[in-house]
C-alpha cells in the first residue's frame, strides 16, 4: 500500500512536470491543439489519482503516510530528504490544486486561443501545478521551499507573460521580490528549526515540539525568547509574503496583470494560499505560542478589514476581486491566528472554489468587452451573457457568506473562532473580520450591479458582446456546483464532527458545539450579527449603485480624505518605492561611487600606482649621472654613519 | 600504470596540445586548431570521468599521488595528488575548458590560434595548482596561471583592455609575493616544501598570526574579497567571453581553495583568532558588493559584482565554523558550512560560467555590454532568453538549481555561529533577486528596444549545446548534491579536525 501511494504519488506530481517539459520544448512541433491536449490530459491523470488517494485517506483513515524518495543531500548528522506526507490535509490540498487547475486549463483553450505564446502559456501552467503539487505534498521543509520558490517563479513567469506590456514587467518584478522578502524571514526560520530539532522533516519536529517549548534563544543583548514563538514567527514572515498579509501584500493587486486564468488559478486558489497551507501545517508550532498566533491574529485581520475598504474604491473589475482576494486571506490568516486550523484549510478549500469562480468568470466579461477591464464602461451585461451573470451571481454570494452558499458555512465559523478567541488583540480581530462582512457585500455587489445591472455604459454600436464558448462558461459551471454545495455537505465532517475530517493533521480546535449540522447552522446565524452584517453591506450597494446612482459620487465628495486614502491604498506602493527602491539606489551609488571608485580604486589601487611614479620621479633626480653628485652623497653617508658610530 | 600518472596526464596533455595548436596551425588554418582544442578537451574530459570513477569516496587521504624529485639540491618535489577538495575542481576546470573552447568555435576570428592554445595551457597549469601537493610546485602554477590570463585580457579584450590586464597582474601578483615568503618560512620549520608535511609544523601565535595575512593577502586577492575586489570587474568586463568564464568559474575558486588547502590546515589558531574579521569581510561581500551590483549598468560589470557576492558565501561558510563548534558544541553544522562552501564554489561555476558565455554570446552581436542598449531581446531570440532566465535563477539561488544549496547549507550553518550572521547573509535572497531579476528584466523583456535588436538572431546549435550542458550540470547538482557532497565528506571531515587542533606550542 505504502509503495502504491508513493508512486501515485509521485506519478501526480510529475506528469504536469511531463506535460509542462512537452508543452514548453516541443510546443512548436506539436502545434496548439496538442499542446493543450497533453496538459489538460496529465492533469486530469492527476486530478484522477488525487481523487484515488483521498478517498483511501479521507474516508477509509488510511494513514497518514510519511514517504522518503531519495536524499538530497547528508551532511554532518543532518539529513536532506525528499519526500511526502500524505494525510488528510495534504488530501484536500491535492484536490483543491488539481481540481482547479484541470479547469483553469480548459478555460485557457478559450481564453488564450490566438495568443503567440499559447504553447508558453500551457507550459507555464502546468509546471506551476507540478511546483504547487511539490509544496503540499512535501514531508519537510526543503521540498515545501522547493515548491514554495517554484510557483514563486512561475507566478512571476506568468505576471510578466506578455512581456512587452510595461506594467506586467513591472508587477512581475514586484511580485518576484516582495516575496524574496517574504523568503528571507522563511529561510532564517527553517535555519532555527534546524538548530532547534535537528532536522527539517515535519515528523521529527512534531515528535520533539514539546521538548522545544521550553527552549529560549536570546536574540536582542540577553532577552530570552521562546524559540517556538521566534520560529513561528519568522516562518510567518514567509507566509506574509507568499500570502500576500500586510505589509507584504502590495505584489497582488500587481499580478493582475498576468492573463486572467493565472489570476484565478495562482493569485486565488492556490499558491497564494501557500502560506495558509505551510501554517495550518505547522500547527503543532503555532498551537504552543500565543505570542506569534497572536501577532497571526492581528495582522489576519488587520489585512481581512483593510484591504477590503481597497476594494471598494477599484473600477477595474479583476482589481476588485484581487483585493477582495486579499481580505480573505486575511480571514484565512485571522483563523490561523486563533488557533482554529480546521476552519482555516475549509476556508481555503471553499474560497478556491468561489474565488476562481469569480475571477474566471470576469474573464468571461473580459473576453466579451475586448479586454476592457473598466467596470465603469461596462454594464447591463446580464441578459446578454446569462451564464455568466448566474455564477458571477453564486461566486458573489458565496464570498458574502450567505447561506446556504460555501462561503457561509466557513467564512461563519472563522467569524465565531476570532469571536471566542482569548489571545491578545482578539477584540480587535473581531471587530475588524465582523465588519469586514459588511464592506465584503458592499464591494462585491458594487462590481456585480456596475459590470452586469443598469443600462451598457460602453459603445452600443461598435461592441457587440456575446456569451464565451464552452470552454470558457464548462469551468464556470464546474466551480458554481461547489461554491454552492460544498459548504453545507462538508461543514459537518470538517468542523463538528469530533476530530474531523483532517484528522490529526492539524491540531484540533473546538471551539463550537459539537452537534451543528448544516441547517441549524443556517438557523442560528439568523440571530448572529455576521449575516446581518453581509446583509446589510448588499443592500448598501443596491441602493448606491441601482436606486440612487449619484450617492456614491455624494460620498466620495463628503469623505474625500479616505477616499484619497483608499486610492492611495494607504501609501504603501510610495512609501516601498521611495523608501525601499529609491533609497537603496541612492544607498548603492554612494556604495560604489565613493567606496569602490573614490576610496579603494582611486586613492588605494591607483593612488599607489601614482605613489610609485612619484617616488621613482624623485628617485630619477638624484640618479643624475653628474660625479660630484654623487661623491657628495657618499661623503654625506660616510659622515652619517661615522656620527652614528661615534654615538654608539 | 597508466593510473599512476592521470594527473600528469591531465596536466599536460592540454599543455602539449596548446603547444601542438601553435606548433602545426596558423592564422588560417583555425579549423585544425579548434579540432585539436576539441579533441584535447575531450580527452580531459573522458580522463576526468576515469579519475571520478577510480577516486576512493572512503578515503581522506591523498589519492592518486605522483612523487619524484625536481630540484634536488633544494628538496624540491614534483609531487601531485588530489583529495575530495581539488577533484571537483579539477573536473570542474576541464568542464569549463570544453565549454570555452566550444563557445570560441563561432564568437572568436581573430587569433583563433593563440586563443585556444592559451585557454588549454591555462587549463593545465590549473589542474597543476589543484592537484600540487609541494609548495614550490604549487607556487609555480599558481603565478604561471596569469601569464595566459593577462595575454588573453590584454590581447582579445574589448576597449579598455590594457589598464585591466596589467591591474589584474600586478594586483594579483602583488598578492602572492608574501605568499612565497610565508612559504620558505614553513620549509624551514618542515624541512620540507610538501604541503602535507607544513600540516604537522607547530607554530606559536605570532608566525601563525604572520603567515596568517601573508596568505590571507594571496588568496583574498584571488577570491577576492572585500576591500581588495576592484580588479574583478574591470578584469571581467574588458576580457572576451572565455576570458570571464575562466575567471570566475575557476580562478575565483582558487583563492578559497588556498583556505582550506593552506590556512586552515596549517594555521588553524590563526584562522580561529581572526575569524570575526574574515565574517565581517564576507557579510561585506554579499551586502555591500550586492548593493553595488544592482545599480551596475554593464551587464558584465554586474555579473562580476554578483560573483563577488557569491563569493563572499564561500569566505563565510568556511570562516564560521569556529563559532559554529564553540555555540553548537558539535561539528555536525561545521561540516556542513564547509560543503556549503564547497558546494557554492562549485555551482558558482556553473552559473557564472552561463551567464559570462550568454552575455558574450549577445556582445558577440551588438558589441555592446551596457544594459541601456538592450530591451526585448526576448521577442528575438527567445530560446536564448529562456535559457538566460534559468541562469538568471541559479545565480539567485532558486531551489532546484545548484545556487540554491551553496547559500542554502551556508545561511543554515550560520545561523548556529550566531544568527544576526545569518540575518545579515540571508540579505542575499533579496540583493541576487534584486539585481540579477531587474537586470534581466530591462535587457529581455519589454519592447523591442532598436532596430538592432530586431535583427539579432537566436543561438546556433553549437551553443545550445554548451547551454544544455550548463542546464543539465545545475539541475543535476541542484536536485541531487548528495552526488557532491559524497566527494567531500571524508577529507572536510579530515579537514576540520586539522582545523579545530590548536598548533600552539
Amino acid at each position: 500500500m505504502e509503495q502504491l501511494i508513493k508512486y501515485m504519488t509521485i506519478a501526480i506530481i510529475t506528469l504536469p512536470l511531463l506535460g509542462s517539459l512537452v508543452s514548453g520544448l516541443f510546443g512548436k512541433k506539436i502545434g496548439t491543439t496538442w499542446s493543450h491536449r497533453l496538459t489538460i490530459f496529465y492533469v486530469f491523470i492527476s486530478f484522477l489519482l488525487s481523487i484515488c488517494i483521498s478517498k483511501w485517506i479521507l474516508i477509509e483513515h488510511l494513514g497518514p503516510f510519511n514517504l522518503n524518495i531519495y536524499n538530497w543531500g547528508i551532511t554532518g548528522h543532518f539529513t536532506f530528504e525528499a519526500g511526502f506526507l500524505i494525510d488528510p490535509l495534504t488530501c484536500i490540498m491535492l484536490l483543491v490544486v488539481t481540481f482547479v487547475s484541470l479547469l483553469v486549463h480548459i478555460y485557457s483553450i478559450g481564453y488564450m486561443q490566438d495568443d503567440p505564446g499559447y504553447q508558453r502559456f500551457f507550459s507555464y501552467v502546468s509546471l506551476f501545478t507540478f511546483a504547487m503539487l511539490a509544496l503540499i505534498t512535501a514531508n519537510n521543509f526543503l521540498q515545501l521551499f522547493f515548491g514554495w520558490e517554484g510557483v514563486g517563479l512561475v507566478s512571476y513567469l506568468l505576471i510578466g507573460f506578455w512581456f512587452n506590456k510595461e506594467s506586467a514587467v513591472e508587477g512581475s518584478l514586484k511580485a518576484f521580490l516582495v516575496n524574496r522578502v517574504g523568503d528571507f524571514g522563511f529561510l532564517l526560520g527553517i535555519a532555527l528549526i534546524l538548530m532547534t530539532f535537528h532536522s527539517i522533516s515535519y515528523i521529527p519536529i512534531f515528535n520533539h515540539v514539546s521538548e522545544a517549548s521550553h527552549e529560549t534563544i536570546s536574540i536582542f543583548s540577553n532577552h530570552p525568547w521562546s524559540v517556538i514563538t521566534v520560529i513561528c514567527i519568522l516562518l510567518f514572515i514567509g507566509a506574509m509574503g507568499k500570502s500576500a498579509q500586510i505589509p507584504l501584500h502590495v505584489w497582488l493587486p500587481e499580478s493582475m496583470e498576468g492573463p486572467t486564468p493565472i489570476s484565478a488559478l495562482i493569485h486565488a486558489a492556490t499558491m497564494v494560499t501557500a502560506g495558509i497551507y505551510m501554517i495550518a501545517r505547522m500547527s503543532p508550532l503555532y498551537h504552543l505560542s500565543s505570542t506569534a498566533s497572536s501577532f497571526v491574529l492581528i495582522i489576519g485581520a488587520t489585512g481581512a478589514l483593510f484591504t477590503g475598504l481597497v476594494a471598494i474604491v477599484q473600477n477595474d473589475i479583476k482589481r476588485v476581486i484581487a483585493y477582495s482576494t486579499l481580505s480573505q486571506l486575511g480571514y484565512m490568516m485571522a483563523a490561523l491566528g486563533a488557533q482554529a486550523y480546521a476552519a482555516a484549510i475549509f476556508h481555503l478549500g471553499t474560497h478556491a472554489c468561489f474565488k476562481a469562480l469569480l475571477f474566471l468568470a470576469a474573464g468571461s466579461v473580459i473576453i466579451a468587452m475586448h479586454h476592457e477591464q473598466d467596470m465603469r464602461k461596462m454594464g447591463g451585461l446580464w441578459k446578454i451573457m446569462p451564464i455568466t451573470y448566474f455564477t458571477y451571481l453564486i461566486g458573489s454570494f458565496a464570498l458574502c457568506a450567505i447561506p446556504p452558499f460555501s462561503g457561509f458555512y466557513s467564512k461563519d465559523a472563522i467569524i465565531e473562532a476570532v469571536h471566542h478567541a482569548t489571545l491578545t488583540g482578539a477584540h480587535y480581530a473581531y471587530f475588524c473580520v465582523l465588519f469586514g462582512s459588511f464592506i465584503t457585500g458592499f464591494y462585491t455587489f458594487r462590481s456585480l450591479f456596475l459590470t452586469f445591472h443598469q443600462k451598457p455604459r460602453y459603445d452600443v454600436s461598435h461592441h457587440h458582446p456575446h456569451e464565451s464558448p464552452w470552454v470558457i462558461w464548462l469551468p464556470l459551471v464546474l466551480l458554481a456546483i461547489p461554491s454552492f454545495f460544498i459548504g453545507g455537505i462538508f461543514v459537518k465532517s470538517f468542523l463538528y464532527d469530533g476530530q474531523g475530517l483532517l484528522g490529526t493533521s492539524v491540531v484540533f480546535h473546538n471551539f463550537l458545539n459539537a452537534n451543528a449540522t448544516a441547517v441549524n447552522l443556517i438557523e442560528e446565524s439568523i440571530h448572529s450579527p455576521p449575516l446581518w452584517f453581509a446583509l446589510s453591506g448588499i443592500l448598501f450597494a443596491w441602493i448606491c449603485y441601482i436606486v440612487a446612482p449619484g450617492l456614491p459620487g455624494f460620498f466620495v465628495k463628503v469623505f474625500s480624505i479616505f477616499y484619497t486614502l483608499l486610492i492611495k491604498k494607504y501609501g504603501f506602493d510610495d512609501f516601498n518605492k521611495i523608501v525601499f527602491v529609491d533609497g537603496s539606489k541612492i544607498m548603492a551609488n554612494s556604495f560604489y561611487q565613493t567606496g569602490d571608485q573614490a576610496v579603494i580604486d582611486n586613492f588605494f589601487v591607483n593612488g599607489s600606482g601614482r605613489f610609485i611614479v612619484l617616488i621613482s620621479k624623485l628617485g630619477k633626480k638624484i640618479q643624475s649621472g653628474f660625479l660630484y653628485h654623487y661623491s657628495l652623497i657618499m661623503t654625506f653617508g660616510l659622515l652619517v654613519f661615522l656620527i652614528l658610530i661615534l654615538w654608539y | 600504470m597508466f593510473l599512476h600518472s592521470i594527473l600528469s596526464t591531465l596536466i599536460f596533455l592540454p599543455i602539449s596540445g596548446g603547444v601542438a595548436i601553435l606548433a602545426f596551425s596558423n592564422e588560417h588554418q583555425g579549423r585544425r586548431a579548434k579540432l585539436i582544442a576539441l579533441i584535447s578537451s575531450l580527452l580531459s574530459i573522458s580522463l576526468c570521468f576515469l579519475l571520478y570513477y577510480r577516486f576512493d569516496l572512503t578515503l581522506p587521504t591523498m589519492q592518486f599521488q605522483e612523487s619524484s624529485v625536481w630540484i634536488q639540491p633544494l628538496n624540491i618535489y614534483y609531487f601531485l595528488g588530489i583529495d575530495g577538495i581539488s577533484l571537483p575542481m579539477i573536473l570542474l576546470t576541464c568542464f569549463i575548458t570544453l565549454l570555452v573552447v566550444l563557445d570560441a568555435w563561432h564568437t572568436i576570428h581573430e587569433k583563433i590560434t593563440q586563443y585556444l592554445a592559451a585557454f588549454l595551457i591555462m587549463q593545465g597549469i590549473i589542474v597543476g595548482v589543484f592537484s600540487a601537493l609541494d609548495s614550490i610546485l604549487f607556487y609555480v602554477f599558481w603565478e604561471a596561471m596569469l601569464i595566459p590570463m593577462y595575454l588573453a585580457i590584454g590581447i582579445w579584450g574589448s576597449q579598455n583592455r590594457f589598464y585591466a590586464s596589467i591591474k589584474f597582474f600586478i594586483y594579483t601578483f602583488f598578492g602572492s609575493a608574501l605568499m612565497l615568503v610565508a612559504l620558505l618560512y614553513l620549509r624551514y620549520k618542515a624541512n620540507s616544501f610538501s604541503i602535507l608535511d607544513f600540516y604537522s609544523v607547530q607554530l606559536n601565535m605570532l608566525p601563525q598570526t604572520l603567515i596568517f595575512f601573508a596568505f590571507l593577502l594571496a588568496f583574498a586577492i584571488k577570491i577576492p574579497m572585500f576591500p581588495v575586489h576592484t580588479w574583478l570587474p574591470d578584469a571581467h568586463t574588458e576580457a572576451p567571453a572565455g576570458g570571464s568564464v575562466i575567471l570566475a568559474a575557476i580562478m575565483l575558486k582558487i583563492g578559497a581553495y588556498g583556505f582550506l588547502r593552506f590556512s586552515f590546515p596549517i594555521v588553524p589558531d590563526a584562522c580561529k583568532h581572526f575569524d570575526l574579521l574574515l565574517i565581517i569581510l564576507s557579510l561585506f561581500a554579499i551586502i555591500y558588493i550586492g548593493f553595488i551590483a544592482i545599480i551596475q549598468k554593464d551587464m558584465k560589470r554586474l555579473i562580476a559584482y554578483s560573483s563577488i557576492a557569491h563569493m563572499g558565501f564561500v569566505t563565510l561558510g568556511c570562516f564560521s565554523i569556529y563559532r559554529i563548534v564553540e555555540h553548537s558544541k558539535n561539528i555536525s553544522a561545521a561540516l556542513m558550512s564547509i560543503e556549503g562552501a564547497m558546494v557554492q564554489m562549485v555551482s558558482h561555476g556553473f552559473s557564472s560560467a552561463a551567464l559570462f558565455l550568454g552575455v558574450g554570446i549577445l556582445y558577440h552581436q551588438l558589441h555592446t555590454r551596457l544594459i541601456k542598449d538592450y530591451g526585448g531581446v526576448a521577442n528575438t531570440m527567445p530560446v536564448f532568453a529562456a535559457f538566460f532566465m534559468l541562469f538568471m535563477m541559479a545565480n539567485v539561488g532558486l531551489p532546484g538549481t545548484s545556487g540554491f544549496v551553496g547559500e542554502f547549507m551556508v545561511i543554515l550553518s550560520s545561523f548556529q555561529a550566531n544568527p544576526w550572521i545569518a540575518f545579515l547573509a540571508t540579505s542575499t535572497v533579496v540583493l541576487s533577486a534584486a539585481y540579477s531579476l531587474w537586470m534581466y528584466k530591462r535587457v529581455f523583456y519589454g519592447k523591442v528596444a532598436n532596430t538592432t535588436i530586431s535583427h539579432l538572431k537566436d543561438i546556433k546549435m553549437i551553443d545550445m549545446a554548451n547551454f544544455s550542458l550548463l542546464t543539465l550540470m545545475i539541475l543535476g547538482l541542484g536536485l541531487y548534491p548528495d552526488s557532491l557532497l559524497k566527494i567531500l565528506h571524508p577529507t572536510i571531515e579530515h579537514l576540520l579536525t586539522l582545523s579545530l587542533q590548536s598548533k600552539l606550542i
